[in-house]
């Protein structure tokens, strides 16, 4: 490799980490948080079998997963502005990316609340708690228990998606590096450094999750 | 005259599981429900807690009368409040210490203070044996010694009735004993109890009323000592007979 790219990515190394860490890391945390509670009231609502409002989530969930992520971006920044709906990027990457995973972990945490034993319900009631007590005190968390590895495996999908926000405007990591190749013309290396430091980020959360997972782990399911 | 039944019954489908059944339990009364698998006494139980809803049937408790083919959220839980329940394969709370899972009903439904309910579960938790293993959960606990923390929360609230489903069937038999001698103590103690079983030795020396299911009805009922020694229907001594055998 030549001293000139050797410099350049040195150089370019924290001019694609910051906004690494400013952008890419909140619009993540932001939307994972987001998505999260989407999630816990779409799955509720479908496991405790709401009239109408069921059918509402699954019409949700099937719309969602059933189109692109990059389709969805694309209606609520470039086609909402149509009908007088003007958003900035970052809150439009938000929105999108919360609506999107939501669905996702809807799916998620409903399979861990049918994945608790009906007895728990039963236990719950025999001691004459409400169904909300039940639900929030002893159900709820042996399901997101249950479900973790999976939506640990959501943030980290979810991560290195926040790169299609850089379609929309949203100068994230992905997009600091494509406005850096264009001015060095060095898209090999640039574009494997950034793919390094998005592994660098899953490696943490990988790890995160190892460790989530051993706090937990002191009850069994 | 604390609880009484009348006419209960319940379907599973086109299935009559209860047809019509009636039974009374007195304060500090003991009642053993008898009967080969499938004669509908857990039904029965789970009726009485309202864990089925019962297609018929007349309940009144403590002096108050429910339509137990209607009944609201509100009047199960109230009802539910004053008595206790302890499951075959006692559903104890896994995400909770055996002792949260003593306080959780007393802290969450009644309101107690933190520091009294603890004070409180400690104190039930000693009563069956269990003190020690407080700060455990229950995929930590033998089966007997979980059977044990589910009767402690199921009393922690001085129900004034406690219905056991099975208590012992899911356990080996010095396990069982374990769990049975505690229910012996509750009921010296005057603990008015309905106690699903098919603990033989159990029925005979400790409860004080037998009723006989068979088919999803009552076949016979009586003060133990007569049950057992001379039972009046056919089908009763039919069961007792292979009951001895086992």
């Amino acid at each position: 490799m030549s001293e000139r790219v050797l410099s350049i990515l040195a150089d370019s190394f924290f001019r694609i980490l910051i906004p690494g860490l400013t952008v890419t890391i909140p619009l993540t945390v932001i939307s994972f948080a987001l998505a999260l509670v989407i999630a816990i009231v779409v799955a509720l609502i479908q496991y405790a079998k709401v009239r109408v409002l069921k059918d509402i989530a699954r019409f949700y969930v099937w719309v969602i997963r059933g189109t692109p992520l990059l389709v969805q971006l694309f209606v609520v920044f470039y086609g909402l502005p149509n009908i007088g709906i003007l958003i900035d990027p970052f809150p439009a990457a938000v929105i999108v990316f919360a609506i999107n995973e939501g669905a996702y972990c809807a799916e998620t945490i409903r399979a861990g609340l049918e994945a608790v034993p009906y007895g728990q319900m039963e236990a719950g009631e025999c001691i004459g708690m409400s169904y909300m007590q039940i639900m929030r005190r002893i159900l709820l968390p042996q399901a997101l228990r249950i479900s973790f590895p999976t939506l640990a495996n959501s943030v980290i999908s979810m991560t290195k998606d926040t790169s299609l926000a850089a379609n929309i405007t949203v100068t994230e990591m992905f997009m600091a590096t494509q406005r850096i190749v264009a001015r060095t013309y060095e898209p090999l290396a640039l574009y494997i450094e950034v793919g390094i430091i998005y592994l660098i980020f899953c490696t943490v959360l990988t790890r995160l999750q190892r460790y989530g997972e051993k706090k937990l782990g002191r009850y069994r399911i | 005259m604390i609880l009484s039944i009348s006419d209960v019954h319940k379907s599973f489908g086109g299935t009559e599981v209860l047809k019509g059944i009636s039974l009374e339990v007195g304060k500090g009364d003991v009642v053993a429900l008898l009967g080969p698998s499938g004669s509908g006494k857990t039904t029965l139980l789970r009726c009485m807690n309202f864990l089925e809803s019962a297609g018929r049937g007349v309940m009144e408790f403590s002096g108050e009368r429910y339509d137990m083919s209607s009944m609201t959220k509100r009047d199960a839980a109230a009802v539910r409040r004053r008595t206790g329940f302890v499951f075959q394969n006692f559903n104890l709370f896994r995400n909770k210490s055996a002792l949260e899972n003593v306080t959780e009903g007393l802290i969450v439904v009644r309101h107690m203070p933190k520091k009294e309910a603890v004070e409180k579960a400690e104190a039930t938790l000693e009563k069956v044996g269990m003190k020690d293993w407080a700060r455990h959960y229950p995929s930590e606990l033998s089966g007997g010694q979980q059977q044990r923390v589910a009767i402690a929360r199921a009393i922690a609230s001085d129900p004034e009735i406690v219905y056991f489903d099975e208590p012992t069937s899911a356990l080996d038999p010095e396990l069982a004993d374990e769990v049975l001698s505690v229910m012996r103590m509750l009921a010296e103690e005057g603990m008015t109890m309905v106690v699903v079983t098919h603990a033989m030795d159990f029925a005979r020396n400790v409860s004080r009323h037998v009723v006989f299911m068979e088919g999803g009805t009552v076949v016979e009922t009586g003060r133990t000592e007569a049950f057992f020694s001379s039972p009046r229907e056919e089908r009763t001594r039919a069961f007792l007979r292979l009951e001895d055998h086992r």
